[in-house]
Parts: structure tokens; C-alpha cells; sequence
């Protein structure tokens, strides 16, 4: 009796629509678009300030039109969800042993969440925000 | 005894005289309480007994009826048939290739298993006469998880690294490896690294989590994926940056 295993064809494109849960994970993946977006308008921000007041200032007030605010918003909302996709899996990669029994996930994700809010508070208020 | 007909949609693949799989349908009537593996079993008693399929101990321990279920990766003796409605569509396992009806040609992740070593190699070896080696509860816990793996290889149908990427070690062969690592009673890391934390090994994974997912045992190959990738650079910051590579 002769062999021939045949062999499923993959999509390469297209294979994450197949279940919600490839979805979630390209949603996470995707965000990294946006996040580097906003990494290169802060190059341009310091290219900017490298050049002098005014330089900065027009390239400030560029950015008060309100399809900035709205790309900017978008970004926002992209990187919360990085943040907190990214977060919620934290105790998968450091479990925490106390004795016999692992510290519960949640109090490892909160921990994450806590740092997030502290440092978050701490630059908007180097930044004058209160 | 309640039975409902149960209307299933099955790959068949017959390597001799067929050019590519074809779904064939069957109606059986099957009690409530039956899981698919049951119905599978009715339709070769009963009205096909050329239909292939794997099975063994019909309760979700020897790890082989393994298959796609509806599109999801699942063992067929721990599907039930009350929880699907309408016609369910059984096919073998994704991303492995068919050697006939539903079974897959596992020879991959066979040897991708051996690759890791998943066996104690003890970091010295202590004569009998000085007993057993010992180990305290808290340290069985820090592996115990990873132990429960059934090689049902679900894991490996559900992650989409693998399918694209065959050459990927794969969640089970190393969460395997993870498990042995952190035995205490084990001092063969330094041999599993050279194939676990290379390109092929953890680092083709990207943290889709699929794998623990779908996993019948509740053992979670994603999280040692993780752990092995946070140990690997931990390795990599010690060699380059400590004074004699941190040895």
C-alpha cells in the first residue's frame, strides 16, 4: 500500500479572519502601525525644536487642527489597547510562585495597571497638565 | 435511551484512488449524551466501515482522536454532540498533512518532541544505594502544569505560527522542554536551549495564545513559550554583559 499524504494549502493572506481569536491577536499586532506612526511625528517634533522656536511652534499649531486631534485620538486609542492586550497576558510570562500555590493573575495585571496610572500621573504632571 | 439524527459532514481522503479530500455526509442516529467520537464510531459500525479515524481511550487521556470539529481543534471523545447544532463537520487535524480520511501524518512533531529531549537528564548521577531524589511539593508545582500535556497535538492545529511557518518547534514540544527545565530534579537546560531558544524554537512564536486555548488539559503552552523567551534573554544579558558570560 503506496503513501501519498496530501498536504492543505495555507493561506498566507487572509488566515486571521478565520477565528475571532486570530482577529484579537492581528488586532494587537496592528496597533504597532499606529504606535510607530506617533514615534516618527515625535522625530519630527524634535527635528522641530532642533531648528528654533518658531520652526516648533508652526509645528505645534499644525497639530491643533482637528484632523490631527483626530489622528492623534486614534493613536491614543491604539496604544491603550496595546497597553492593555499587552498587560492582561503579563502573568503568563512571569508567574509568581509564593510556597506551593502561584499568585493569582489578576494581582500581577492590576500591578501592571497601578505603574501604568502612577507613571502616566507623574509625566503629565512634569508636563504641567495639573 | 433519547437519539436524535446527527447530520456530520466528514473529510475523507483516500490516498490510493483519490486526487484531493472530499466531505462526505452522514446522518446518524445517535443518543443525547453521545460525543462525536461516538457518532463516528456508529457510522462505521453501522453504514460505512471503510471511514479512518484514530481513537483509543475515549476519555480524553491518550491524546489521539484529535480533530477539527466545526473548524476548532478538539479531541472527538470530549466533544459533545448536545453542545453543536445543525450539521457538524469533522475533518483531521489542521496544519498536518492527511494520510487518510482523518487521519494525519504526525511524524513532525514526533520528531520535533525528540529534538527537545522531554525526559529527566539528571544534573548528576547519584548512586541507588543513596536513594530516591527528592523533591518538595512547591518545586513539582512549578512544573506540574506543564506536565499534564497529552501530546494530543490540538495545540499545533490551532497555532497559526506553524501553519505558516513549518519549521516552528511548535506550543507542546516546547512547553515540554519548559517543563523538564524546571524540574529540580533535571540539569539538562543547557542541551534543550541550543533548540529551544533558537529562530525555529520560541522566537518564531508570537504570542497569538491559540494554543493554550484550545487546549483539552488546561495546560498552558503559551505562557512557557513566554517564560522560555524572558529565561532566554536573561541567558543573553548574563553572556554579554557579565564578566565571563555569567557562568
Amino acid at each position: 500500500m503506496s503513501r501519498k499524504p496530501f498536504v492543505r494549502e495555507v493561506s498566507k493572506t487572509g488566515w486571521y479572519f478565520k477565528q475571532p481569536r486570530y482577529l484579537r491577536y492581528m488586532s494587537r499586532e496592528v496597533t504597532c502601525i499606529f504606535i510607530g506612526a506617533f514615534a516618527l511625528l515625535l522625530l519630527c517634533a524634535l527635528g522641530r525644536l532642533s531648528e528654533g522656536q518658531a520652526s516648533y511652534e508652526s509645528f505645534l499649531a499644525a497639530l491643533q487642527g482637528p484632523w490631527s486631534i483626530f489622528g492623534l485620538l486614534v493613536v491614543l486609542l491604539f496604544a491603550v489597547h496595546n497597553a492593555t492586550s499587552w498587560f492582561n497576558v503579563t502573568p503568563k510570562a512571569m508567574p509568581v510562585q509564593i510556597g506551593e500555590d502561584f499568585l493569582p493573575g489578576k494581582y500581577i495585571v492590576a500591578a501592571h495597571y497601578a505603574v501604568w496610572i502612577v507613571v502616566s500621573l507623574a509625566v503629565l504632571l512634569l508636563a504641567g497638565a495639573f | 435511551m433519547n437519539t436524535r439524527i446527527v447530520e456530520l459532514d466528514v473529510l475523507r481522503y483516500d490516498p490510493e484512488t483519490d486526487s484531493e479530500p472530499h466531505f462526505q455526509h452522514y446522518s446518524v442516529p445517535c443518543a443525547e449524551e453521545w460525543v462525536v467520537l461516538d457518532a463516528l464510531n456508529a457510522v462505521k459500525e453501522s453504514i460505512d466501515p471503510t471511514l479512518n479515524y484514530r481513537w483509543s481511550c475515549h476519555m480524553a487521556v491518550c491524546g489521539s482522536c484529535g480533530m477539527m470539529i466545526n473548524g476548532e481543534p478538539k479531541l472527538s471523545c470530549h466533544a459533545f454532540l448536545r453542545d453543536y447544532a445543525g450539521v457538524i463537520r469533522v475533518e483531521p487535524l489542521a496544519n498536518f498533512p492527511i494520510e487518510r480520511d482523518l487521519i494525519t501524518v504526525a511524524d513532525d512533531f514526533i520528531d520535533k518532541l525528540k529534538r527537545v529531549k522531554p525526559y529527566l537528564i539528571p544534573a548528576r548521577n547519584e548512586p541507588v544505594p543513596e536513594g530516591e531524589y527528592k523533591q518538595t511539593p512547591a518545586q513539582l508545582m512549578k512544573y506540574r502544569q506543564f506536565s499534564m500535556c497529552i501530546n494530543c497535538m490540538l495545540c499545533y492545529a490551532a497555532c497559526p505560527e506553524y501553519a505558516l511557518q513549518p519549521m516552528f518547534l511548535g506550543p507542546a514540544a516546547i512547553a515540554l522542554a519548559h517543563r523538564y527545565n524546571l524540574d529540580s530534579r533535571d540539569g539538562g537546560r543547557d542541551e534543550r536551549q541550543e533548540v529551544i531558544a533558537s529562530h525555529a524554537g520560541v522566537w518564531d512564536c508570537s504570542f497569538v495564545g491559540a494554543c493554550s486555548e484550545v487546549c483539552p488539559k488546561a495546560v498552558d503552552p503559551a505562557a512557557a513559550l513566554q517564560q522560555v523567551k524572558v529565561a532566554s534573554t536573561i541567558d543573553w544579558f548574563k553572556e554579554h554583559l557579565l564578566p565571563g558570560g555569567g557562568k
